[in-house]
């Protein structure tokens, strides 16, 4: 609140001065049972109840505000009467318009879209401070705002304010009562003391401590170790800045500044008034009635009203009136004086009168610039005032905007009386409170205006969401026989084909170009037969700007199409930051880098797969190898995958049979991994499930009958198929283990996935030692997804166990058709030198992306169990009955 | 264990939740048995309700009587629960 209330003082340590006497504790345990009795009671409460209850009170609140203010202002002596009634009326009707719609009682708010409910929860009993200088005023506002919460409140109120505020809650006390609040609702302590503040902070059942009051008795409330609301001190500046309605901020700041002889901690202390105007907005000051001192006054004040040991206000000086002030001091006003307005140079304990003063004292400062009146604002908000209140009048829309962002307060007050701006609802449609919150600046826990929202618990009720997905391919396909003959319907310009020197030795590059559309001008890069390097990509790059291409043609394995999809990036984004785009995700939707929108140039990605397996034609990610580094950038984006896709089996009829099973291997572990996925989706497991059906049927025919035309064709097709499933559903802990194993040894990516295939199929059908949080699916489903597979195949089986088991054999047997070595240890790979390399694979695996939508979530020792049995060779089939493969 | 002897049982009536447990706490006899308070039909209990109770409770903890609360609304039971008051009896639903 403001540092009036050390005045008289009520600074309360930390650490509580005395204890009460056993007497004392006991009447004070009394209060907080019967408060905690009525707060439990008081949870049984319908919001009509609530609301029945509210609503009387505040009527009660309204017909005694008049007697209420008389007392306050007999018993403080400080403040206005007729202000006191106003506050008062505040407190209470303007308090109920703003919190008789609102919900406090079960559900609050819904947010159906996010599947979201708020639900009230009371707190408790609440311990209350209140203040000498708002004293009946908070009471029935607090009074009104815990009623709405259902919840209990133990008042303590300033000793030089007891009596107005014990009435305060009794005539709140009576009205609630009779309309059905439980007994005990409200207590207000006799003769408070500071001991039993100290007991009542640190009462267990408190639930939480509302102190509006002094620095002291906030500090006390946060150091008492209860959840606490405590509202910092205030020193408000204001800038008059020349655009200003000099006539309405010269009235408002009277208003503000004399409302109840100043004692709102919100009014107006030092203004920054323009050089251009300053005299025109004294002579207003002066035509209004206040006092514009001069020197010599201004001197007389900052010695008698400002304490010059301590630097603050004078507790005497506190809610009196102008004219009684300079009577005192023995300065010459006139008797109508409102105001004494008081010229100062600067601010800081040279300069007195830039402090908070609850009376009707103004500093005024002649300001320069704008940059020196905002100057003097800032160190007047950081002179006792960071986080409470601003005032700022002004037409110019830039400078409140700066002034807001400059200035520390919670609540910046535009062209309007601070003191009552800051109340809320008046002038403004700030929430009504007579509790500032001051922010970490204050040293409060917010810097809202104190209200209903901040007396509850609010829970969350968060259903489940259906998380939405998708399913992303290329536009368009074509595929079988002779499709590339659609080449004709692409007009370009200038087509730059990207080619292995092996593919166009063979007539590859030849076949593409009969197809094209005659007009086309085709310009041929040729790259290694290899992962692509940084160097390699950036001097394709180069050939597309230098042929301006509008059509890129991709004709490859997967290291040519992902050097084409790089390619492309870089050439339709030159700023385009291969590093940056490679960062790490773990849902793409929400992953922090984003690929540009942007286009320097635009061409057309057309991608002609001469490989059966990786399906780069149609996914939406790139492997890159960064040499100068030594390590592989992959880069996953959408915006990568091919315009259009050519899946002719023409391309692969000649593969060699090691090729043929290779990629086809890396096929079928994309359809298996892509089907257990937890990405898996309606959309994904028709494709997975096509594609394996295809790959176990045709892949053994391709490499058995490599001129077999209807399997080339079949696996041509199952290889895009299968690769639509993981673009989308993404791939598995295989898929993590082969590149590790694969990269350190220098092992063929196929070759890799089939070393690992049956154990994790055995691996993910048994009951997850860490389970995978994935949104997308309910429950555990990987064993029951192979047991689907084993059916499609028609393996037989009874029982899902036995169904993944002959999943897994014949896995196995397809392996053995296809001559793969069963283990890495029939590979010729030292066991000493598997073992050293094990650690290093372990790392990469785990970091590799790959697993993050397997549906078991991989430990580190599972990975070490998974490699090692690769390398041994058990037969997975026969290793079922482990305890680690019970299945879920 | 044999079972416990049912000392009394006694539908509580929601308008007079105070007053009958009053009167029934002097109808307890010291003996090792159970009482079941039927709370079916109370959906609210308000302080002196609550202070009805906990003193039932006391009398019953003295004789070495347990105390059964029967169909407690789970209002009402968190209103106990809040009152650190669950301790003291059983529940049966």
């Amino acid at each position: 609140m403001s540092v009036s209330e050390a005045v008289p003082p009520r600074t309360l340590s930390p650490t509580a001065p005395e204890t009460p006497s056993a007497e004392r504790i006991a009447y004070l345990d009394g209060l907080v049972a019967r408060a905690k009795s009525a707060a439990a009671v008081f949870t049984q409460y319908t919001q009509e109840e609530v609301d029945r209850i509210v609503k009387a009170m505040v009527l009660a609140g309204l017909e005694h505000a008049q007697p209420l203010a008389q007392m306050a202002v007999q018993e403080t002596r400080l403040g206005v009467m007729e202000d006191k009634v106003i506050k008062n009326m505040v407190a209470t009707e303007f308090a109920y318009n703003y919190v008789k719609d609102k919900r406090t009682v079960g559900v609050i708010r819904e947010y159906p879209e996010r599947n979201l409910e708020e639900i009230a929860e009371p707190i408790g009993v609440l311990f209350s401070l209140t203040p000498i200088t708002n004293p009946t005023a908070t009471v029935l506002f607090k009074c009104i705002m815990a009623v709405k919460t259902r919840n209990t409140v133990v008042f303590s109120p300033h000793p030089k304010a007891w009596r107005c505020c014990a009435e305060a809650v009794r005539v709140m006390y009576e009205a609630a009562l009779k309309h059905g609040a439980p007994e005990g609702v409200f207590a207000c302590l006799e003769s408070p003391t500071l001991p039993d503040n100290a007991y009542l902070m640190k009462h267990k059942d408190v639930g939480l401590i509302d102190a509006t009051g002094g620095p002291g008795a906030v500090k006390a409330a946060y150091s008492s170790g209860k959840p606490a609301l405590g509202v910092g001190a205030g020193n408000t500046p204001v800038y008059l800045e020349k655009s200003a309605d000099i006539n309405t901020a010269v009235v408002d700041i009277i208003i503000s500044k004399t409302f109840d002889n100043g004692t709102i901690c919100a009014s107006e202390q030092t203004v920054a008034i323009d050089d251009e105007i300053y005299d025109q907005v004294l002579a207003k000051f002066t035509e209004l009635g206040a006092h514009v001192c001069n020197e010599k006054e201004t001197k007389l004040l900052e010695s008698t009203v400002i304490d010059p040991q301590t630097g603050f206000m004078q507790p005497l000086a506190i809610g009196q009136k102008a004219t009684d002030i300079a009577s005192f001091i023995g300065m010459q006003v006139k008797p109508n004086t409102k105001l004494l307005v008081a010229p100062i140079q600067g601010v800081g304990r040279e300069h007195p009168l830039s402090v908070e003063k609850l009376f009707p004292v103004l500093a005024v400062y002649r300001a320069k610039s704008v940059a020196d009146a905002l100057t003097v604002c800032i160190d007047v908000n950081h002179a006792g005032g960071l986080g409470h209140t601003a005032v700022i009048f002004s037409r110019n829309d830039e400078v409140i905007r700066k002034f807001g962002e400059v200035i520390n307060a919670g609540r910046i007050i535009v062209n309007s009386p601070g003191a009552i701006g800051a109340l809320g609802a008046v002038y403004n449609d700030l929430v009504p409170t007579l509790s500032f919150g001051c922010g970490t600046g204050g040293g409060n826990s917010t810097t809202d205006n104190v209200n209903i929202y901040h007396y509850l618990n609010i829970k969350r009720l968060a259903r489940r969401t259906q998380n939405h997905m998708w399913f992303r391919v290329p536009n368009q396909i074509y595929f079988n026989w002779n499709a590339v003959e659609n080449l004709r319907q692409f007009p370009s310009r200038s087509t730059v084909i990207i080619t292995n020197p092996s593919l166009e030795q063979i007539g590859h590059v030849d076949i593409v170009r009969r197809n094209l559309p005659p007009e086309t001008k085709v310009h041929v890069s040729v790259i290694p037969d290899a992962e692509p390097e940084v160097q390699v990509v950036l001097k394709g790059v180069e050939e597309l700007k230098f042929y301006k291409a509008d059509q890129i043609i991709a004709l490859g394995g997967g290291s040519v199409i992902d050097a084409a999809k790089i390619m492309k990036l870089k050439y339709e984004s030159p700023e385009a930051d291969l590093e940056e785009l490679a960062a790490p995700f773990l849902d793409l939707r929400k992953r922090v880098v984003e690929y540009p929108k942007d286009k320097t140039n635009r061409a057309r990605l057309i991608a002609i797969a001469t490989t059966s397996g990786t399906g780069s034609e149609v996914t939406p990610f790139a492997v890159l190898t960064d040499k100068a580094a030594g390590r592989k950038v992959t880069l996953a984006d959408y915006s990568l995958t091919p315009d259009v896709a050519i899946v002719d089996p023409q391309f692969v009829i000649s593969m060699p049979r090691g090729l043929t099973a290779d990629t086809g291997i890396d096929c079928l572990t994309h359809a298996l991994e892509a089907g257990v996925s937890s990405y898996a989706s309606p959309y994904t497991d028709s494709n997975a499930q096509q594609a394996l059906q295809m790959a176990f049927k045709y892949l053994p025919i391709a490499y058995e009958n490599p001129r077999d035309e209807e399997a080339r064709c079949m696996m041509h097709n199952a290889a895009c198929i299968a690769a639509m499933a993981f673009s989308n559903a993404s791939v598995g802990v295989n898929h993590a283990l082969a590149h590790a194993f694969g990269a350190r040894f220098g092992v063929a990516h196929g070759r890799a996935n089939a070393l690992m295939l049956p154990y994790v199929i055995a691996y993910n059908a048994a009951v997850p030692t860490k389970f995978m949080p994935s949104p997308f699916q309910h429950g555990y489903t990987a064993h029951k997804q192979y047991a689907k597979f084993a059916d499609l195949l028609g393996l037989g089986g009874n029982t899902v166990e036995e169904k993944v088991q002959r999943l897994i054999a014949a896995t196995e047997q397809l392996l053995d058709r296809l001559e793969f070595p069963r283990s890495i240890a029939e590979m010729g790979i030292p066991k000493a030198e598997f073992e050293r390399a094990l650690p290093e694979m372990v790392k990469s695996a785990f970091e590799d992306p790959s697993w993050r939508s397997n549906p078991r979530m991989p430990l580190m020792n599972e990975l070490v169990e998974l490699f090692w049995k690769a390398y041994e060779g058990r037969s997975a089939a026969k290793t079922a009955d482990a305890p680690q493969q019970q299945t879920v | 264990m044999p079972m416990a002897m049912i000392a009394m049982f006694l539908n509580i009536d929601p308008n007079r939740i105070a007053p009958a447990l009053k009167e029934a706490g002097q109808q307890l006899n010291g003996s090792e048995g159970e009482v079941v308070l039927d709370f079916s039909s109370v959906r609210r209990v308000d302080s002196a309700a609550l202070q009805a109770m906990e003193d039932f409770a006391g009398i019953a903890e003295e004789k070495t009587i347990k105390v059964v609360l029967r169909n407690l609304d789970v209002d009402v039971y968190r209103v106990l629960k809040l009152m650190r008051m669950t301790r003291r009896f059983s529940f049966l639903h």
